[in-house]
């Protein structure tokens, strides 16, 4: 039998306090996407190596269209792979 | 004055000069056609994301040049299409915020820790010349042996060459870690590595405890 405990969390105890979602490039002032910093752009890529839509990366739309023009760069030079398993 | 910056991948398959001689070739072609260096990145050997000509590595290089006459690209793009030894190449406009991006990683003050974890690997790789396994010598374990690496030992024949005393002055440049560490034993193991005589660098190493000869095997 579950225990008190147990069934404290039957709902995402988080899910009533809303986080606001906010565009990393405009917070910290990075104003250029570099398409060699593989690591960083790894960060906008699902595990299959599809980017990621801006409502869940929050990106603004001018910096969402670098990030996947950048993407796309690092995918031509083998930076990055056009298909994958398990990215990340 | 437009910047552009062109990067691209070299078969790694070349031999060392060949591949040096192709790098040489672009920045020299470069140069000739009226442009202004402003860097040129050599990135080195790294792992592709997927196989491009059946192969799986590529060394690359990222030149970095301004001109006023934009009719050069395409010469440029076109030798590089005509030859072999170029696997990808990529050019890019750069706006004035890459400009100064570029510029500030170079300065070290764009993720400071990574860029200098990524230069420090190109080094290694660059000293292509045949590395042998240096953590084979008792005492020597990874770091160590990156040590040696940096230093400009990759080999067994370049390690044994060494006295204990230049061995030593290493590993106390190498930083506090590397103190404890006995190296006066090392020229003997890494000579019978070099020479191939592995089961006398086993009975040797069998003898030794963190470097040091036990005084009971060298009655043998």
């Amino acid at each position: 039998m579950a225990s008190r405990d147990d069934i404290k969390f039957l709902s995402n105890p988080n899910l009533g306090k809303d986080k606001k979602k906010y565009c990393r490039f405009k917070k910290f002032g990075i104003r250029h996407v570099d398409y060699k910093d593989a690591d960083f752009l790894l960060q906008f890529i699902n595990p299959q190596g599809k980017l990621l839509p801006r409502r869940i990366t929050g990106n603004s739309l001018k910096y969402q269209k670098k990030v996947a023009i950048a993407v796309k760069r690092a995918r031509h030079l083998g930076l990055l792979p056009y298909v994958a398993d398990l990215l990340k | 004055m437009r910047q552009y910056e062109i990067t691209f991948i070299i078969d790694p398959v070349l031999p060392g000069d060949e591949m040096k001689a192709a790098a040489k070739a672009y920045e020299k072609l470069i140069g000739d056609e009226g442009c202004t260096i402003v860097n040129i990145d050599d990135v080195g050997l790294q792992q592709l994301a997927y196989p491009i000509n059946k192969k799986n590595s590529g060394i690359y290089k990222c030149i970095e040049f301004q001109t006023d006459a934009g009719d050069v690209i395409p010469k440029i793009e076109l030798a590089m299409r005509r030859d072999e030894r170029i696997m990808r190449f990529l050019t890019v406009k750069l706006d004035k915020y890459a400009i100064k991006y570029n510029e500030d990683s170079r300065n070290g003050l764009i993720g400071t820790n990574k860029k200098a974890s990524t230069k420090k690997e190109p080094e290694e790789v660059k000293t292509f010349v045949r590395k042998d396994d240096l953590t084979l010598i008792e005492g020597v374990g990874p770091k160590a042996s990156k040590l040696m690496r940096v230093s400009g030992i990759t080999s067994y024949t370049a390690l044994s060459a060494k006295t204990p005393n230049e061995l030593k002055d290493i590993l106390t440049k190498g930083g506090p870690a590397f103190a404890g560490i006995e190296p006066s034993s090392w020229p003997d193991q890494a000579q019978l590595a070099a020479d191939g005589k592995w089961t006398e660098l086993n009975k040797l190493k069998a003898s030794l405890v963190n470097g040091i000869v036990v005084v009971d095997a060298e009655e043998e």
